[in-house]
């Protein structure tokens, strides 16, 4: 059974067709990559898939189970961790509060716990933490723990949401651009960031980039996307070789 | 050299942990009721002054000296002594109580200043309304702050939750427990209702917090000035509702209300207010409600519940509202759906962006503030509604998140002995 299956998945935008017939199988463990031009509808498959969007026709099965209309907490609760683009951290909190916060699901002391602050509370509280404090320690931002995230550098800041995708103890990760606008020596430090993951907790990832050197490297099979639709898909040789890949990113050859 | 002068008289102060302030306080409290009248009779002033001699001061300017010798020789020199005096002490005495449980230390140092506070309140009865005013105040200030400054959300709703909390625990206590022109003769002993009083308040609660789904629903899917609206549009519909609803009075209002809400039972209830939401936003569960403030997309994805989060910020805020409203018509006595209108909406408003958001102790100070200014400048008459604003957007042009915003409200921090400044370096 793939940990992730997507079938025949439509979606509108009142009219305009920004996904047609997208299908998509991850197995467990697999590193899969979405790429194409801007607008090709990339980040509206992350999320439709992770449910912040109900896909107007399609299914979607993780783990062999529909999570169409699910919201997307139910979704990620079940092991769908993901990153945003625009990384969306939240700007009041500390790095550990980030880490802290999406172990969310996994709290049962309730609102008595909460009200009250029962010994149940604490032992949970304590037992978070020590996890979120591991998972900085791997990404290497363990030092940053108390400080506000918006005072940290951009490179730091990737960690964090990473470190925070993380915690949710994903099964499958939607990393949606994780290397935009970062210097050569931050990427060398993400590649190297992913591969510990991939060791560490061994998720499937499901990637979008549009850096070639980090697809190419990374991935075992790549979807390549233009106006909603794949025109491509197959091993990182096969796209790097398919013309009407090259005719997506760089137009067509003109024949005299 | 200005700073200079300020680390003095910050050293000069840092010295003395809070037992000491409070102690220090009760000291000065007690000196006042022993010789504060004949001491006011030397010093030519008609009584006791209120309110550290503000008033007065303002009223009648001649007396000035007078006052201003009282505020200094009752509560300023005794207070400044005592705390340098004692200041070793009661830092041994802190540093004790930092080794034991607590809720022990916070119970010693709440016991304290309701002592302070009720004796202070003896003096007259003026003094001892201002005190419950605040304390309610103070609760109403941090349950809006929950979903205003918590969570970020706009919500205008809070005097239609307070309303509904002081009918439901006026039509309890009225209803029940006394002979009344328009719930005809009482159905339990009086005696007992004391004791049922709590009941009434969590019933008040607890209906405050069902209403405030009317306004949590609409919250999954609106946000900011369209919430507001929504919000105001509850508090309005709250009030034109009593206002027709013959049966508790309609526009007349309710009255008879029993004397229940004493000193001890409106600190009581501040204090567990206080201590809930504090607990509460300090738990993860609570800073959820940041995190749909600051990106609520983000936080969905990361598996956090956000329609639960906001209904239970909703209904949470809103329970407390509701008890400080029924607080409030037994404090009264009286109220009618006016009571429960825009000026109320102002003023709770004022004092969650005066004091701070994201911040108990913000909010306490916010109202605390707010209350004894307002009382302060009341002989300037029209002239208090010129300062207070000007105040108020004063504080909004140099700190835009209010006094203390963001702060964690640590009690353990607040309440250990104090080192000081020049045996810290």
């Amino acid at each position: 059974m793939p940990l992730l299956q997507v079938k025949n998945m439509t979606h509108f935008f009142s009219g305009l067709r920004a996904v047609h017939n997208y299908n998509l199988v991850i197995e467990p463990g697999e590193i899969h990559g979405l790429i194409g031009p801007n607008g090709a509808g990339k980040t509206t498959i992350f999320n439709l898939i992770t449910g912040v969007y109900t896909p107007t026709e399609g299914e979607i099965y993780l783990e062999g189970e529909s999570i169409v209309g699910m919201q997307p907490h139910e979704i990620a609760s079940r092991g769908l961790g993901r990153t945003f683009q625009n990384m969306k951290l939240w700007r009041h909190m500390t790095v550990l509060e980030h880490v802290m916060m999406a172990h969310y699901s996994k709290l049962t002391y309730g609102l008595v716990g909460a009200f009250f602050g029962t010994a149940k509370r604490y032992r949970e509280e304590a037992e978070i933490e020590k996890h979120s404090m591991e998972l900085l320690d791997l990404l290497g931002v363990a030092q940053f723990a108390d400080q506000n995230v918006l005072n940290l550098p951009y490179g730091v800041q990737r960690k964090v949401e990473m470190a925070r995708a993380l915690a949710v103890q994903p099964k499958i990760l939607f990393l949606d651009e994780p290397t935009v606008g970062m210097t050569p020596e931050e990427l060398v430090g993400m590649m190297e960031v992913f591969r510990t993951i991939h060791r560490e907790f061994g998720p499937a990832i499901f990637l979008i980039e549009h850096r070639m050197k980090v697809v190419m490297e990374l991935c075992e099979q790549i979807q390549t996307l233009n106006f909603g639709e794949v025109i491509a898909e197959g091993t990182p040789e096969e796209i790097q070789r398919n013309p009407k890949v090259i005719e997506a990113y760089l137009g067509k050859e003109e024949v005299e | 050299m200005k700073e200079k002068r300020f680390y003095r008289i910050r050293r000069f102060f840092s010295g003395t942990p809070a037992l000491g302030w409070l102690l220090g306080a009760f000291g000065a409290v007690l000196l006042e009721s022993l010789v504060g009248d004949p001491f006011s009779e030397i010093l030519g002033l008609p009584k006791i002054p209120v309110l550290f001699g503000v008033v007065i001061m303002l009223k009648k300017p001649a007396l000035i000296p007078g006052a201003f010798a009282y505020v200094l020789l009752i509560y300023a020199i005794p207070v400044i002594l005592f705390t340098r005096i004692t200041a070793k002490g009661m830092n041994w005495m802190a540093d004790k109580l930092d080794k034991m449980p607590l809720w022990f230390s916070a119970a010693l140092h709440l016991l304290v200043l309701y002592f302070t506070l009720d004796l202070w309140a003896q003096v007259s009865d003026y003094r001892l309304l201002l005190i419950k005013l605040m304390l309610i105040a103070i609760m109403l200030t941090l349950s809006l702050n929950v979903i205003n400054g918590y969570m970020g959300e706009f919500s205008c709703s809070h005097p239609g939750f307070m309303a509904l909390g002081a009918y439901v625990a006026s039509v309890f206590t009225v209803g029940l427990f006394m002979n009344d022109r328009l719930f005809g003769h009482a159905l339990l002993p009086a005696g007992i209702g004391q004791f049922l009083f709590p009941i009434g308040l969590i019933l008040a609660g607890a209906i405050a917090s069902i209403g405030a789904l009317v306004v949590a629903i609409p919250s999954f899917r609106t946000r900011g000035d369209y919430l507001a609206i929504i919000s105001l549009a509850f508090m309005f519909i709250v009030k034109s509702l009593i206002e027709n609803l013959e049966v508790v009075g309609g526009p007349r209002g309710l009255s008879g209300q029993p004397d229940w809400a004493t000193l001890p039972t409106v600190f009581i209830w501040a204090i567990l207010c206080v201590w809930t939401i504090n607990n509460f936003v300090e738990s993860t569960m609570g800073k959820a409600l940041n995190a749909v403030r600051d990106e609520e997309s983000a936080a969905d994805a990361m598996t956090v519940n956000t329609r639960k989060t906001k209904m239970i910020a909703f209904m949470f805020g809103a329970f407390w509202a509701g008890i400080a409203g029924g607080l409030l018509a037994h404090v009264l006595r009286y109220i009618n759906p006016g009571t429960f209108g825009l000026q109320k909406l102002a003023e709770v408003l004022a004092m969650v962006y005066f004091g701070g958001l994201n911040s108990v102790i913000g909010s306490i100070v916010g109202a605390v503030g707010f209350n004894l200014l307002s009382e302060m400048l009341r002989p300037l008459e029209i002239f208090k509604w010129i300062i207070i604003p000007v105040l108020l957007i004063l504080v909004m042009i140099f700190r835009p998140t209010g006094l203390i915003a963001f702060k964690h409200f640590d009690i353990r921090e607040i309440l250990k002995p104090k080192l000081k400044m020049k045996e810290r370096v």
